[in-house]
């Protein structure tokens, strides 16, 4: 199908592009991957007057070390994420989520900014980003700011990002050593989420020491399961053990009901995948 | 009859020729549908109903016709006098009721999608534009959604009909004289099981969308279609549209898949053609993907009501088939007759002695249903192979075993069976042991039993499906007798160039078979020229003049039949010519490997000279004209009954519900195989096609009718990553009704591996006391089905999908920057 008409900007840096976002007012789109915007504009739910294009800013792109944190630039691909030694080395969790996005297609133009700004509560990234604790650099015409992560979600499809503002960079704490598993459940491979889990955990001697669980599809915005990672604390890194504590991951949780099943399902599913997912990321 | 000759195989039958046409189709320089542009061309965009029922009360199409680069803007108001109505070319009973069918609706739309303007612009974008500014004013009619309900009148699809049942049709045996009664079987029956099955609605999902181009200019109209059935579509349109078939040309370039979806006369095409017409232009319409998956054809859709009577050793003595078959809104090419497609059955390979089929067509306010792959067949076996299975679950027998307890065995054939067809031949045990020994039936029924005795979460499951099918459609005079429009013969010539080169012109019409290749081989061995100098044409009316196209595993059967007829013809011919030039008498010729010789001397002239002789005529036997071309048409006395055996093993995870695929075993006898790769091509496409099916393919409306599954993020259609290698193997028992001893392979693997699935599937939850799980199998009606133990986790779907592209997206990023 064919968009409507738009005019293009394809700016070269930050600043320009802001500038263009400010100028066109909320009519403006960003367009980083296009893999959720252009089935947007091409199905005609959305008829923005201008599209400005991230492509060419290149300070955008890449990861970077920077102490103790990994800063992953808004426009770095999803497929360049996954081969990224240093997301592989300080944030696994990351590494095994972008494997099981989408399609190889989609993974080589579809951005972490773009997924993460995007905000489907299906999408992949925010439940890791949420359980690892990203902070989310933005910058708008006064400069930028940084957003935490438990601030950065607000609903459906809706972040911090305001209009005017463009996600600039996602700065992750770095888990060192720490194990980590993205227990994904879907009906075919190339499906969003039914319900992820992402989980982290730090195992010290056959014990879990630190843990952080992020759920995906379980509300309008990706979830922490506090009480999962709470009751994991301290308990053995065994089935028993493990399966005590995501039986409350379901815990204030507002799944959707749609075809791919009923919150109750979901609800069911959340505490079976938060349980593989840490035993997994426990290595047990 | 046996027509089957005791030929030598030849050097290119059976041969695994790589495809000829790919390297062309892959790369996609050639011609598709949407490639062709010709001067002045002008662009269509369809305005389609958003409501399943709705009366039309007003359409300004002023801002439409005002905007940039529009040449034109119809409503079903400006056509109505010339559009004609749809044609149905099945009408199963002299009373079926239908309502006609427009191209443009003009005053009510019957289903969501239907198409109510159309806009004529100098460009796609430009029609796209403006078809947006077309204002439709609709008042809403109560919309017959749920198939059950429909059928019970509740509310009407079409009101003035007043009703929703378009026929019933019924096939008896005691009433044919092919069986006993049914009446008595049930009334007699030691054990007897009642079970009711959901065919869901599928969409056919082809890769290439639907593209029709028209060109007006010159004396023949020509409409290039991505059609299955360029010549069928050439007859009807000059019916529908009252237009002089001489002043048609149709021409099905290449085409990117059908499965029956492009089996059809579309409203598209008559749209095209009557723009083409009214602007004196080249007009070219090419759907979207979303239009594609709302308003083409889907298929299946039933609810199938079955009473299997046996006797407590297992015999089953008789089966009653109550069918409630959604038609959609309208009737399309053959849409009433698809159901009946499959009358013949739903007694599969077994010897039942008394069967009834009782089907009754509904319409609905919902895109109109048609052929799909298997169309008819693959509901039937489904009924069937999962009917034996509850029987071997009621008397606690093995699968295999019941089902080899009621098969015709080997020896039996030729077997008229209770439907009256008579089965040329096949060989049930064969293909069964040999599916067997490739599966490790028993070393996976030993797994399983360890998994259930330790309450494994991973249960494994186990499915079988032994199956038969009609195909080859198909012997003209059973078509009549079915009330079926048109005939089921094909049509080939053979056309000898000077240069030696050939020429092969074919009646079917392929859209991603492989026919190009299979004809060359046929044609090469039995002309004795090379694989590489036969050329295969075929879609374009002008050239490939006679011709009943491309379904129902017709092709090679049939097609590929005439081809051997009209090969043969040549080097008859050729015979007296040769003879003449070789001073011999013509009964000394003989031919052998392209050469023809004197028979008991070294001389003799290639098959390519005698093509240059005959063509240059300086020196031909006295009456003989010019020339070796030859023409046959083939109309087979039977159709083919190819057959085989599968075998599934699938865990179950019962925690999720989730389905893992283990192995897949099918042993299929398509009888003498020209082309093993192609073989192998139709029967892996077959299975996952199939256990899409099973598994993961479901047109879902909601409770407005709007559907729900309307893109490929929530119609799953598999890709291989969702597949795993399939092992299969063949038996051969050529067909006897047509000289390759061929049978068709197109549909089998469809037909045959939903059922299989379905029921390892519910053998995996045998512990569980499940006896049904409604198809596709998702987790959730399986998590269901376990938890409501055996309840079957038939719940209605929730007509929702996720929002991965919602509005919801934009308006909630506008308010957020408000705030
Ligand atoms: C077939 C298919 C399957 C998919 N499957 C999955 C899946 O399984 N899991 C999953 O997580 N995702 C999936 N996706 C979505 C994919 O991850 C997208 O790449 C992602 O959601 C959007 O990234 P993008 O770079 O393409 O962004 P775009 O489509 O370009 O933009 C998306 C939205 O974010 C805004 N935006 C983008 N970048 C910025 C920025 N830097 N600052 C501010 N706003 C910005 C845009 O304006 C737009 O509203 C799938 C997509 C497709 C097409």
């Amino acid at each position: 199908m064919i968009p409507a008409q738009f005019d293009y900007v394809a700016p070269s840096t930050v600043e320009e592009a802001v500038n263009a976002l400010v100028e066109a007012g909320e009519d403006a789109k960003v367009l980083a991957g296009g893999q959720s915007l252009l089935p947007v504009l091409r199905m005609r739910l959305n008829v923005p007057s201008v599209v400005v294009d991230l492509c060419r800013i290149e300070s955008l792109r890449g990861v970077r070390d920077d102490g103790d944190a990994l800063v992953i630039g808004a426009m770095t691909t999803h497929s360049d994420v996954f081969h990224d030694p240093l997301v592989r080395e300080h944030a696994t969790l990351l590494t095994k989520a972008v494997e099981q996005l989408a399609d190889p297609q989609v993974r080589h133009r579809g951005t972490f900014g773009g997924a993460l700004a995007h905000a489907d509560p299906a999408g992949d990234l925010g439940a890791p980003a949420l359980a690892l604790g990203a902070s989310f650099v933005i910058a708008g015409s006064g400069g930028t700011r940084t957003v935490e992560a438990d601030d950065f979600f607000e609903d459906l499809f809706t972040t911090a990002v305001q209009d005017g503002e463009i996600l600039t960079e996602v700065r992750i704490p770095k888990y060192t050593g720490w194990g980590a598993h993205y227990e994904k459940f879907v009906r075919v491979a190339h499906q969003w989420p039914i319900v992820a889990v992402a989980a982290a955990v730090r195992v010290d001697g056959g014990t879990i020491a630190e843990a952080r669980v992020g759920l995906t599809n379980m509300g309008s915005t990706p979830l922490r399961a506090r009480a999962v990672e709470s009751a994991l604390v301290g308990q053995s890194a065994t089935d028993e053990a493990v399966r005590g504590a995501a039986a409350s991951a379901a815990e204030g949780t507002n799944p959707p009901s749609d075809l791919n099943g009923d919150a109750d399902f979901r609800r069911h599913l959340a505490t079976v995948l938060t349980r593989r997912a840490v035993l997994a990321a426990a290595g047990a | 009859m046996t027509v089957t000759e005791d030929r030598p195989a030849g050097k290119e039958i059976g041969s695994p020729r790589k495809r000829k046409e790919d390297q062309r189709l892959i790369t996609g320089r050639t011609k598709f549908t949407d490639n062709i542009q010709l001067p002045g061309m002008l662009h269509l965009a369809m305005v389609r109903s958003p409501f399943a029922h709705a009366t039309i009360t007003n359409i300004d199409t002023a801002e439409a016709k005002a905007a940039p680069n529009v040449v034109m803007v119809l409503t079903g108001a400006d056509v109505a006098d010339e559009q004609g109505a749809l044609p149905c070319a099945w009408p199963i009973s002299e009373d079926q009721k239908a309502q006609p069918h427009p191209s443009i609706a003009v005053d009510r739309v019957a289903f969501a999608g239907e198409i109510v303007a159309v806009v004529v612009a100098r460009s796609a974008a430009a029609a796209r534009d403006a078809a947006e500014l077309v204002d439709v004013d609709y008042d809403e009619l109560p919309a017959a959604l749920d198939l059950k309900e429909a059928a019970e009148d509740t509310v009407l699809a079409h009101p003035d009909l007043g009703t929703n049942k378009s026929a019933f049709w019924q096939f008896d045996s005691a009433g044919a004289g092919t069986g006993s009664a049914i009446d008595d079987a049930i009334r007699d029956a030691e054990i007897l099981i009642e079970r009711e099955y959901r065919q869901q609605r599928l969409i056919p999902a082809f890769m290439e969308p639907r593209s029709f181009a028209v060109d007006p200019t010159g004396e023949q109209i020509t409409m290039w279609s991505a059609t299955q059935v360029p010549h069928i579509l050439k007859l009807m349109l000059a019916l529908t549209l009252g237009i002089p078939e001489s002043k048609l040309r149709v021409i099905a370039p290449d085409v990117g898949g059908g499965f029956g979806g492009k089996l059809q006369v579309t409203p598209e095409e008559v749209i095209t053609l009557l723009a083409a017409r009214r602007t004196g232009k080249p007009c070219k319409y090419t759907e979207t993907r979303s239009e594609s998956l709302m308003a083409a054809h889907h298929g299946r859709d039933q609810w199938q009501k079955l009473t299997l009577a046996a006797k407590a050793d297992g015999t089953v003595t008789g089966l009653k088939v109550d069918l409630i078959a959604n038609m959609g809104a309208y009737l399309g090419l053959v849409t009433p007759g698809v159901p009946i497609l499959g009358a013949f059955m739903f007694n599969g390979i077994y010897k039942f002695p008394a069967y009834q089929f009782n089907c009754t067509n509904v319409f609905t306010n919902m895109t109109w249903t048609d052929a799909y792959r298997g169309a008819g067949r693959p509901e039937a076996t489904y009924a069937i192979e999962r009917m034996m299975d509850q029987l071997a679950l009621e008397l606690d027998m093995d699968p295999v075993e019941i089902r080899e307890k009621n098969w015709i065995k080997h020896e039996e054939f030729p077997f008229t069976t209770v439907c009256g067809l008579e089965y040329d031949s096949g060989n049930y045990e064969a293909a069964t042991a040999r599916a067997k020994e490739m599966f490790g039936y028993d070393e996976l029924r030993a797994e399983q039993k360890r998994r259930r005795e330790s309450n494994d979460p991973v249960q494994l499951g186990i499915g079988v499906s032994t199956f038969t099918e009609m195909c080859g459609l198909a012997p003209s005079r059973v078509l009549g007798s079915l009330n079926y429009g048109a005939g089921g013969w094909e049509h080939a010539s053979v056309r000898m160039l000077p240069s030696g080169k050939v020429e092969v012109v074919t009646g079917t019409s392929p859209h991603g078979q492989g026919h190009v290749t299979a004809w060359s081989q046929i044609a090469a061995d039995r002309l004795g020229v090379p694989f590489e100098d036969i050329e295969v044409l075929h879609g374009d009316t002008q050239v490939s003049h006679k011709g009943l196209d491309t379904y129902g595993s017709r092709s090679l059967v049939v097609g590929g039949s005439a081809v051997v007829a009209a090969a043969d013809k040549v080097i008859e011919r050729a015979k007296p010519i040769a003879a003449h030039l070789l001073e011999a008498s013509v009964n000394d010729i003989e031919f052998k490997d392209g050469r023809f010789s004197v028979a008991g001397t070294d001389k003799g002239m290639a098959i390519g000279e005698l093509a240059l002789a005959s063509f240059s005529a300086h020196n031909l036997p006295d009456g003989v004209e010019p020339g070796l071309d030859a023409d046959a048409t083939f109309d087979p006395a039977n159709f083919s009954f190819p057959h085989g055996t599968h075998l599934c093993a699938l865990e179950v995870d019962t925690e999720t519900g989730g389905v893992k695929m283990r192995k897949y075993v099918a042993v299929d006898d398509v009888g003498n195989i020209v082309n093993p790769l192609l073989v192998e091509g139709q029967v892996h496409g077959g299975l996952v096609q199939g256990i899409a099916q099973a598994l993961w393919e479901e047109a879902v409306h909601d409770s407005s009718g709007t559907l729900v599954s309307a893109s490929f993020v929530d119609y799953l259609v598999p890709t291989a990553a969702d597949t795993i290698s399939f092992d299969t193997d063949r038996t051969v028992t050529p067909s006897t009704s047509n000289p390759l001893g061929t049978k068709g392979v197109g549909e089998a693997g469809t037909i045959a591996s939903t059922p299989c699935v379905v029921n390892a599937v519910v053998d995996a939850l045998k512990p569980f006391g499940v006896i049904d799980v409604q198809m596709p199998c998702t987790p959730e009606r399986i998590w269901k089905a376990i938890h409501d133990r055996g309840a079957g986790g038939a719940d209605p779907t929730e007509g929702e999908a996720m929002p991965h592209f919602d509005e919801k997206d934009v308006a909630d990023r506008s308010e957020g920057g408000a705030q």
